[in-house]
């Protein structure tokens, strides 16, 4: 018999595992080496952020465990699976808007449902109206994707993200775009829908604050090659929010780390 | 409404003037036929037939022409954008016959083929095939990557991603290259029409050629009308509903 104190503190399963992950870019002017031997794992549940300045990776890692691209070396599992190729499990948002324009609202979010077996068509059309409600925009489920504001499109696309029910949301940037009262909307609604659909996030930003509103964890990642530098836990009740002075402090001290990490004068990561 | 009204006033306007200017002796009869003239042949025209069976002989040409060509082009289009192999033969080949005004394909048509209707179906083909190929070969190539990205992580393949993402990401390049080889394909037939007499149907484009051949004014003004008439009819019914579909999903053009 296990005794409570060690249920407790046995760490729930690893839903995402990434082992010394190495990936170079070929161009013409030579290669780059976008990441070097990263390694990092997320458990079942968690939010982790991963914050780094421009060119480090970030997004090259998230198509990695998006399965869109194959690392040159190391291995990324998913709920202790190999990941080889993109699956329904892990949905992604990307950093630039991939909404369908010739689908309405309801459409773009219908298309992952209408590939997923097992359901009938009236279920696909309860399901996406489920999650276009959750965002907010059941008003819009008709309307065009060029009629709606860019905070609107985001949400869309996280409609579209969640309704396949993926254990696992990959999110690149998404509301890097927005103003920040949408923005600190789309905060309390993210934590508010992980909380509820007990999703496993790994949330990329370039903001501090953002990442220590939404993260469990945050990662921080240096440049050239990309490497994970130092970690964060953030230990603030939920849901948080962005504009508490505890909040601040935590940023402020990830900011601190970033620019430790940083040699001002070449950009390079100090050893 | 308020624009059917200037438009009908434009046009009232002008053919008031011609009729007063003709009139008027300012404009010679032998040149330019009154307006009356042109509608009292019109009306002869269709009662006996003789337009009505010209507009079929020719529209019967054009749609089969326009449809082999664009049920050619449309899968050999996606076809070189997916295979280098394809893009560095019949895209070539495509990107140098486009240049060729297809009616210059009407001399080969005619030693091929004879004076059949064979010969004008071909030409028709060769107006409209290359246009479409080449319009759905760019469309496909300039789809963004992030569409089929997304789409895969949503569990799209192979043949899914072509119907779902790809061809309708392609869709504004794919009609407007069906505009143009309709363009192509309607310019093409009139020339041959006119050029050559096949006996098996005479079409609009040989009762233009008649009547020039009898100086008959009247007739080769009514006819020209009919034409212009047909291309804007079809502009109308094929492609308007298309470009509305395009205005209201993307956002493209303004009408
Ligand atoms: N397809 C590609 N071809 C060549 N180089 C690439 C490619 N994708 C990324 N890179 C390079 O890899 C490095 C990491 O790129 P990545 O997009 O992952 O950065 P990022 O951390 O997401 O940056 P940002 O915050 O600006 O989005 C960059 O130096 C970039 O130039
Ligand atoms: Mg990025």
């Amino acid at each position: 018999m296990m005794s409570i104190q060690a249920e407790l503190q046995n760490a729930p399963p690893e839903k995402l595992v990434c082992n010394q992950v190495s990936k170079t870019f070929k161009t013409q002017r030579g290669s780059v080496l976008a990441l070097d031997r990263v390694s990092l794992s997320v458990q079942e549940g968690e939010f982790v952020c991963l914050v780094g300045p421009s060119g480090c990776g970030k997004s090259t890692l998230l198509n990695i465990i998006a399965g869109l691209e194959q690392p040159d070396s190391g291995r990324v599992e998913s709920s202790g699976q190999p990941v080889t190729d993109a699956g329904r499990d892990r949905m992604m948002m990307f950093q630039e808007s991939a909404l369908f324009p010739w689908l309405d609202v309801m459409g773009n979010v219908l298309f992952g449902l209408r590939l997923k077996p097992g359901l009938n068509n009236k279920e696909r059309r309860d399901v996406a109206e489920f999650y276009i409600r959750l965002v907010g925009l059941e008003k819009f489920k008709r309307s065009n994707i060029h009629e709606l504001s860019c905070g609107m499109t985001q949400r869309v696309a996280l409609a579209r993200a969640l309704a396949p029910n993926p254990r696992v949301l990959l999110m690149d940037e998404p509301f890097a775009a927005l103003d920040a009262l949408t923005r600190e909307q789309l905060y309390g609604d993210l934590q508010r829908i992980w909380q509820e659909r007990r999703k496993t996030i790994v949330f990329v930003t370039h903001n501090v604050r953002e990442a220590a509103c939404l993260g469990d964890r945050v990662v921080l990642f240096s440049p050239h090659p990309g490497r994970v530098q130092e970690q964060f836990l953030v230990k603030l009740p939920r849901p948080r929010d962005i504009n508490t002075v505890a909040l601040a402090e935590y940023a402020t001290e990830i900011t601190r780390a970033l620019k430790r990490h940083l040699k001002p004068e070449t950009g390079e990561v100090a050893e | 409404m308020k624009r059917l009204l200037s438009a009908f006033i434009f046009f009232a306007v002008i053919v008031v003037t011609w009729e007063w200017l003709v009139r008027k002796g300012v404009w010679s009869p032998v040149l330019v036929p009154s307006p009356l003239d042109v509608l009292k042949y019109l009306a002869g025209a269709i009662r006996d037939g003789s337009m009505i069976d010209a507009s079929f002989v020719t529209l019967k040409r054009l749609l089969l022409g326009y449809f082999t060509g664009l049920l050619l082009g449309l899968p050999l289009g996606l076809l070189n954008a997916r295979f280098k192999f394809c893009q560095d033969t019949i895209g070539l080949l495509a990107l140098g016959i486009q240049t060729l005004p297809s009616v210059c394909f009407a001399p080969l048509a005619l030693l091929w083929f004879g004076l059949t209707e064979t010969a004008m179906f071909s030409i028709v083909v060769m107006g409209s095939l290359w246009s479409v190929l080449l319009a759905t070969d760019a469309g496909v190539r300039s789809v963004p990557p992030i569409y089929m990205r997304a789409a895969r992580t949503m569990g799209s393949r192979g043949f899914h991603t072509w119907f779902a993402v790809i061809l309708p990401a392609a869709l504004p390049f794919i009609v407007s290259g069906m505009k143009q080889g309709w363009a192509f394909a309607w310019r093409s037939l009139m020339a041959a029409e006119i050029y050559i007499t096949v006996l098996s149907g005479s079409g609009l484009g040989l009762l233009l050629h008649y009547g020039r051949e009898l100086s008959a004014l009247d007739q080769v003004f009514g006819i020209m009308l009919v034409i212009i008439a047909i291309g804007l009819l079809t502009d109308r019914l094929f492609f308007a509903p298309f470009e509305r579909f395009l205005h209201r999903r993307w956002g493209l053009g303004n009408r």
